[in-house]
């Protein structure tokens, strides 16, 4: 993989914000924000396994697992009053789930920088999806490792 | 004013009553003419999910703040927005949102540093009108554009600067609104993760300890004067005709502390320092005290 090319589906998330103008960037970020999966019912009573992403400004947890085959599973949670983390979650959880633990850490740490939402959400908010990016990440960083 | 103020008894207490409306209040008011609804989140995406019917949206980072400068917008900006909105000078603005009105109290103190008049809050803001099952709607509304003057912004009466806060050390009480585990300085950032942050954790000297959240209710309504002036006058030891700062991390939690001492409890001179910790924190030789005591302010 050379360094600029980002896996396809994090490209595709990229080039669909790209081809809009502000307020329907909002809507394609509110749209990622009601797609977000509910938790795994195996997750769902043990909110100790998630980590809280204390970077954002709303509770945002998220749990990576990182399979036998060394692919990566990302689950997250958060409220539906919080939708714009819900829409950050949204792109992380799609944009990295089914890669493999090499993909995910080879994701450009400023891949949220790149999808045109500046302007439309505020640089300061954007850094709530690095936050989860990064301890995306660090999960997944920690758990190949057992 | 263009529509008349809401008589509960419960804002006849305050200072200011006029600056406070209920939510019966305002779905008996909604359509009124000369009447705007303005909803301002900390989330950017709230609003879209559904609204208080007819209420506009302001948002606290790319409608208040300027993109490249820090600083709020210009006043022909801000002139624009607000026509854009449907907003004339006379009208009577609502502002309410998440949070116990968080940032719609930031709002309110950027719309206060225009001159506009006749601005109020929704008692329990958005959370309230939700959970007593009041109608909102995805629908955008279409107001009719108005002409709004270009006014100049006045940065001199409830704003303070970070010379303004030196100057003040050591003559006036300042109150610092965050929370516990940041006035103390004991959290600071984790290595590797962007925050918004700055380069030292602590506070200023000889602030109060005040987070600002503790003047809401559970309910998200403001908590009623008694309870507010024995928190603010009791514990925090202010007193009237007291020059007040406060301050938070970037000014908006800080909106809502002026809200509450200004127009509740009726202190007539409250700035509020919007470069706040961020700015202070991260300052070359302004002095800063850790720990949970306020500590010394020498006067510069």
């Amino acid at each position: 993989m050379t360094p600029s090319a980002l896996p396809a589906v994090l490209q595709e998330i990229k080039d669909e914000f790209l081809a809009l103008d502000l307020p329907d960037r909002l809507q394609l970020l509110l749209e990622f924000s009601n797609e977000l999966p509910e938790l795994p019912e195996r997750y769902r009573d043990h909110p100790d396994l998630l980590e809280r992403v204390v970077e954002c400004q709303s509770p945002v947890f998220i749990f990576a697992e990182v399979d036998e085959n060394d692919v990566v599973h990302l689950h997250a949670t958060a409220p539906r009053e919080s939708p714009t983390t819900r829409g950050f979650a949204s792109i992380v959880v799609q944009g990295l789930t089914g890669l493999t633990a090499d993909e995910v850490l080879a994701v450009p740490d400023d891949y949220p920088q790149e999808l045109g939402l500046a302007q439309a959400v505020s640089p300061l908010r954007v850094r709530g999806m690095t936050a989860l990016l990064g301890r995306a990440k660090h999960q997944v960083t920690v758990k190949r490792r057992r | 004013m263009a529509v008349g103020i809401d008589p509960s008894a419960k804002f006849a207490e305050y200072a200011h009553p006029e600056r406070l409306v209920s939510t019966q209040w305002l779905s008996d008011h909604l359509g009124d003419d000369g009447l705007a609804v303005v909803e301002s989140d900390e989330d950017v995406l709230l609003y879209e999910t559904g609204h208080i019917p007819t209420a506009v949206k302001i948002d606290w980072h790319t409608d208040l703040n300027d993109p490249v400068l820090r600083d709020f917008v210009s006043s022909q900006r801000f002139a624009e927005l607000l026509g854009e909105k449907g907003i004339a000078r006379d009208t009577t603005v609502v502002i309410y949102g998440d949070k116990n009105n968080w940032w719609a109290a930031y709002a309110l103190w950027v719309f206060t540093l225009f001159g506009h008049e006749d601005v109020r809050l929704l008692d329990g803001g958005r959370d309230k009108w939700i959970a007593e099952g009041r109608t909102i709607t995805t629908e955008a509304p279409r107001p009719v554009p108005a002409q709004y003057p270009v006014v100049p912004r006045d940065d001199s009466r409830i704003r303070a600067f970070k010379d303004d806060v030196l100057a003040h050390l050591g003559r006036g009480p300042l109150i610092d609104v965050r929370s516990p585990e940041e006035y103390s300085g004991e959290r600071t950032e984790i290595p590797g993760y962007p925050t918004e942050g700055a380069l030292r954790s602590g506070h200023i000297p000889s602030a109060a300890s005040v987070p600002w959240a503790r003047a809401a209710a559970p309910d998200a309504t403001f908590r009623p004067r008694a309870e507010l002036e024995a928190i603010y006058k009791g514990e925090a030891g202010l007193k009237d005709g007291d020059d007040v700062i406060a301050y938070c991390r970037i000014g908006e939690r800080s909106s809502h502390t002026w809200f509450v001492l200004t127009h509740l409890l009726g202190f007539e001179n409250v700035r509020n320092y919007d470069g706040s910790w961020t700015e202070w924190g991260s300052a070359v030789r302004v002095p800063i005290v850790t720990g949970s005591e306020p500590g010394e302010a020498r006067a510069a």
